[in-house]
């Protein structure tokens, strides 16, 4: 994909990290900030309620989310969660550690710390909070002198919020959604800057040191989704999107790329309606007809499931947009694809066909004109075709008309999601303002003894000054340094490395970032093994009780089951002398004309031999200096 | 419009011509904020100033650092769009809404985040638009308190009110009511109202009507339903049935305990199963012992007549003579205790309370188990209470028996009619059998959620 101009285009984005603390407890309770993987032990069943009215004009996210009247199932954790997380008892006081940490971002961050954190009460309607909103507090604000260096540019921070975070999803329907309630009430950190990114890359810049700074504290949280970004993102003439939950880095380059082509794509499709002569009321009472008669005999196995189930065929006029459904906005997404989430989103329905896309699907060209002529429709027209019980049909095609109607304004302002590939799908209308109340359950804070007491102790290094020091004190390379720092790891390596003697930091640094990497690479659920477990690991290894070469071994057991010792892992992994004795005799044994032929030569390929036998069980060097010395010895007999 | 903050805050406000809800322009250090003056609750310090800014968020600021402070705009009154108006609906039961106070009457106004009482029944359909499909509802407000402060002199201005509306032909009433002593307050109806046509029902929330949580969607629209067309002429509570949304209790207002501090399904049936249990499409009898709906028409009368001084004393190891000597000497006119287990009370202080009764004060015995019946038979130290003149009175909850005893004795009762008034059953507080499965309380499954 060609990259666009982007000073030209006006590209305008801001980035929102949020960063999950690693502190004793929740943020208003006592339970401890763990993710589970186990099944949760009760489930209960909730529904959320904002009156209609009141959201009409300020919310249309809220209002949006309520008229769906969904059930929202929580699973909670007799032994690490509380009435809190479900809602049952008021929230604790603020957790200060949490707020602590915040402050120290703030202060890294030069921002201005509020004297008074007063914690809001965010309404959030999507069921991923038991209460119906998130508890979160303006901890920090930007000033003139907060801002990081990029390489095309300042970027500034603009504010600081300390958050709960929300319930876990596991699943969601049109109907309702289940969470689990492990991960709600979790400290976050939401650092926002202005939209002072200009470039896809800059942005994937800006984020990547953010995300060092917040880690440099040593008191986040690492792993899967423990960082989150979103994007704000806009272009000159279009509108901004929120777009949510990017959790890898590498792909915050390519959504903004793809956004600001979308947003291009639909400004030019906003053009192309208006030399046509369209605009919004144009569509205002676009006719929807009911061709489920007329689609009966269809030969398209699709069309005759869905009518056999009792589905209707409902078919949504679009006079003059012939050709524009089909044209694509994104690598591989039509403008008929947005017109298919709004349905989706709002219809429940499982998608769309639209006549840009047609023939196809089973629907030939003869029922094509058919049903272009019983629309009393010319190919410079389009149609949209749901197919869907009636009551969601029609909820559908209103979606799609009303996002129609949008297209001859241009672009709408919405919340959307971040697909793997880098494109983003219509998640719900951007939601408006001033949906924020007082959280009366929690006293404010004065935050000035918090200061003091930070300042007093000395703010945590900067990333550049952490990787220098890693450097010249450990002589780790560069690169291997900031492993650490990306994953969270500092203060466990410098732990390690203090307490364990008889290994080298190099080999300590890499086995908790590349090796560990590596192993995730391949699918191994390394998150889940406990830091005590790793250390014990790296401790085996110094003492001589297990193999270099077994770690990985040991590491793959115990993310299968985080409950095994190490010590027993090594007992089973690690090869005996003996052992190792007899396999290098039989080896020699067969290999015996080998080593008489050529002596000493023969070393690697008897190396190799016994190594493909020992690997993972014995340290390569012991192999190595038994093996030579036994080859010596049959030399040496046969002298 | 007033301001709300005191000292230092204040001077500083007040020299700006600052009140609550202005939109302001405070000056501290580098910084200029923006926003509305948030009131201060009096619990904090007088050293912060409050703005709501543009995004939303409230921020303290220290008033040391405080420049200046400019009024940039005056108080807006809260937008309120009216909800729709709802017109009376042929066929539909009439059921009032009596306001009493509590959360259920509340809602948020997001541009300054202030709380605010509903006024209006269609402000209520607007967020309970069930409601409206179950029956004609109007809205009686007649006081706005919580209910800690309810005193037992306003159970009688709520019994004339329902028995009014009764009167007026409504199929059954709905008393919103904060939770605190809504079990004090539906006991008292059930006193005083004689003749009842149909369902006294009293409902509350325990999450408050602004939050998207609240339990108040399920209770009311459970509590409207059972007043439309549940069978019963009683007083009665509905609440929630356990954690999750999915469906309500009708406990015997004279049967009904608050047990938990905060969760939804605090409110249990004590010594009996509940009525029925709602859900979202119909009403379910669990236990049909109950007073029906007449079948002709009949007058509701309210007999209000009250005696307040009444105490209720829990017993407990520490408890000596000159805790009943202050009770009697600050003019209470009776006694209920909450004994230890069948009803006991340290035996030092029976000499105490038979001086108590002879000088013309009723003793009415309870235990403070809840669950299980007084009896004082069955050890020396209930005998000694009986031989002191004490009035066991069964099964009945402290509660229940101090509110009874407020209405005996206003009702002027002594001697023999009163011990034989506390020691039978006048509205089903009071039973000869407890059911087996009565105990252990949460009813199984449904308290327990899931
Ligand atoms: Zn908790």
């Amino acid at each position: 994909m060609a990259d666009l101009d982007y000073r030209e285009l006006g590209l305008r984005v801001g980035i929102e990290i949020h960063q999950r603390l690693a502190t004793r407890e929740k943020l208003f309770c006592h339970c401890p900030p763990l993710m589970r993987h186990d099944e949760p032990h009760l489930w209960v069943r909730r529904r959320l309620r904002v009156s209609y009215s009141e959201l009409g004009s300020i919310d249309p996210a809220a209002r949006f989310e309520t008229l769906r009247a969904r059930v929202f199932e929580y699973g909670a954790y007799s032994d690490s969660t509380c009435e809190v997380e479900l809602d049952e008892a008021p929230p604790l006081p603020l957790n200060l550690e949490a707020l602590e940490v915040s402050i120290e971002v703030a202060l890294m961050l030069n921002m201005d710390v509020v004297d008074e954190v007063h914690v809001m009460r965010k309404i959030v309607v999507d069921g991923s909070n038991t209460t119906g909103f998130q508890r979160t507090a303006l901890v920090a604000l930007g000033g003139e002198k907060s801002a990081i260096e990029t390489s095309e540019g300042e970027v500034r921070l603009s504010t600081l919020c300390l958050e709960e975070e929300s319930a876990y999803i596991v699943e969601t329907t049109p109907q309702g959604a289940r969470y689990r309630l492990d991960r709600l009430g979790i400290p976050l950190i939401e650092l926002a800057t202005g939209a002072d990114i200009r470039s896809p890359d800059q942005a994937k810049e800006a984020a990547l040191k953010l995300g060092r700074i917040l880690r440099a504290t040593g008191r986040v949280q690492r792993g899967i989704g423990s960082i989150r970004q979103d994007l704000n993102v806009s272009i000159e003439g279009g509108a901004r999107q929120e777009i949510k939950g990017v959790q890898e880095l590498d792909l915050i380059s390519e959504v903004v790329r793809r956004e600001a082509l979308r947003q291009v794509n639909l400004l030019r499709i906003r053009d192309e309606m208006r030399s046509r002569g369209l605009s919004p009321s144009s569509f205002e009472s676009a006719e929807t007809l009911d061709v489920t008669e007329h689609l009966s005999g269809s030969k398209s196995k699709l069309v005759r499931r869905s009518l056999s189930r009792g589905s209707k065929a409902l078919l949504l006029k679009l006079p003059g947009m012939g050709g524009l459904l089909g044209r694509e906005v994104q690598p591989n997404r039509r403008f008929g694809t947005e017109l298919s989430d709004y349905a989706k989103v709002f219809g429940g329905v499982a998608g769309i066909l639209h006549s840009d896309e047609l023939p196809g699907y089973g629907i030939t060209e003869q029922e094509l004109s058919y049903l272009y002529r019983e629309a009393g429709l010319d190919r410079s027209d389009a149609f949209v075709l749901v197919l869907a019980s009636g009551e969601k049909a029609k909820l559908a095609l209103d979606a799609v008309r009303r996002r129609v109607m949008q297209a001859a304004l241009g672009v709408p302002e919405e919340t959307r999601r971040a697909l793997p590939d880098g494109n983003t799908a219509f998640m719900r209308p951007l939601p408006g303002s001033a949906r924020m109340y007082p959280e009366t359950d929690v006293l404010p804070v004065v935050t000035g003894p918090l200061v003091r007491k930070i300042l007093a102790r000395g703010l945590p290094e900067m990333p550049d000054r952490v990787i220098s020091r890693l450097v010249t004190h450990y002589g780790l390379t560069e690169d291997l340094a900031n492993m650490l720092l990306d994953d969270g790891r500092i203060a466990q390596f410098e732990r390690v490395a203090s307490e364990i003697s008889g290994l080298s930091p190099r080999f300590i640094a890499s086995t908790l970032t590349s090796t560990l990497r590596g192993l995730a690479g391949e699918g191994v659920a390394v998150h889940r093994i406990p830091d005590s477990a790793l250390e014990t690991t790296l401790r085996l290894v110094a003492e001589g009780r297990l193999a270099k070469e077994a770690i990985p071994n040991v590491f793959r057991k115990l993310a299968e089951n985080p409950e095994l010792d190490p010590s027993d892992l090594a007992a089973s992994l690690t090869m005996s002398e003996e052992e190792l004795d007899e396999i290098i005799r039989r080896v020699l044994y067969e290999e015996r004309e080998v080593v008489q032929r050529v002596g000493m030569r023969a070393f690697g390929r008897l190396m190799g031999r016994v190594m493909s036998v020992v690997r993972g069980r014995v340290d390569g060097s012991v192999v190595s200096r038994k093996l030579r010395a036994a080859m010596e010895e049959m030399m040496g007999g046969q002298k | 419009m007033n301001l709300s903050y005191s000292g230092r805050a204040r001077e500083l406000l007040e020299s700006a011509g600052a009140k609550d809800y202005d939109l302001l322009r405070v000056t501290a250090g580098r910084r200029i904020y923006e926003g509305i003056l948030m009131p201060r609750p009096e619990i904090l310090d007088d050293l912060h100033v409050v703005l709501k800014m543009s995004n939303g968020y409230n921020v303290g600021i220290d008033v040391e650092k405080i420049s200046s402070v400019e009024v940039l705009g005056r108080a807006r009154p809260p937008e309120r769009p009216s909800p729709p108006r709802v017109s009376p609906r042929e066929g539909l039961p009439s059921v009032p809404i009596v306001v009493t106070g509590g959360t259920i009457a509340s809602r948020v106004d997001y541009s300054t985040g202030a709380v605010k009482p509903t006024e209006t029944p269609e402000e209520l359909i607007d967020l309970i638009p069930e409601i409206a499909e179950l029956a004609n509802v109007s809205y009686v407000p007649l006081m706005a308190k919580l209910s800690e402060d309810i005193r037992p002199e306003e159970w009688g201005r709520i019994a004339k009110k329902v028995a009014e509306e009764f009167n007026s032909g409504a199929s059954g009433v709905v008393v919103a009511h904060g939770t605190d002593t809504m079990h004090y307050t539906a006991s008292a109806l059930a006193f005083m109202l004689e003749g009842l046509t149909g369902p006294v029902v009293l409902v509350g929330s325990q999450r408050s009507i602004d939050r998207p949580s609240t339990d108040a969607v399920l209770n009311v629209t459970a509590a409207v339903r059972v007043a439309a067309e549940g069978p019963m002429a009683e007083s009665v509570i509905v609440m929630h049935g356990s954690t999750s949304d999915d469906f309500a209790w009708v406990i015997r207002g004279v049967r009904a305990r608050k047990m938990h501090t905060s969760r939804r399904d605090a409110f249990m049936s004590v010594n009996e199963a509940p009525l029925a249990r709602v859900t979202e499409k119909s009403i379910e009898i669990l236990n049909p012992r109950f007073r029906r709906r007449p079948s002709e028409p009949t007058e509701v009368v309210a007999r209000v007549e009250i005696e307040p001084r009444v105490a209720l004393v829990h017993s407990w190891p520490g408890i000596e003579r000159d805790l009943l000597e202050a009770v009697v000497s600050s003019g209470y006119r009776g006694i209920v205790m909450a004994g230890t287990g069948l009803g006991h009370v340290p035996n030092r202080i029976v000499d105490e309370i038979g001086e108590i009764v002879d000088s013309g004060i009723p003793v009415v015995v309870t235990s403070q188990c809840l669950f299980g019946r007084v009896d004082l038979k069955v050890y020396a130290t209930g005998r000694r209470m009986l031989q002191a003149g004490v009035i066991p009175a069964a099964d009945t909850l402290p509660e229940v028996a101090t509110v009874k005893l407020m209405v005996a004795l206003g009702r002027g009762m002594e001697g023999e009619d009163l011990r034989r008034f506390m020691t039978t059953s006048q509205v089903g507080e009071l039973t000869e059998t407890i059911s087996p499965s009565a105990y252990p309380p949460c009813f199984s499954g449904g308290a327990r959620g899931g």
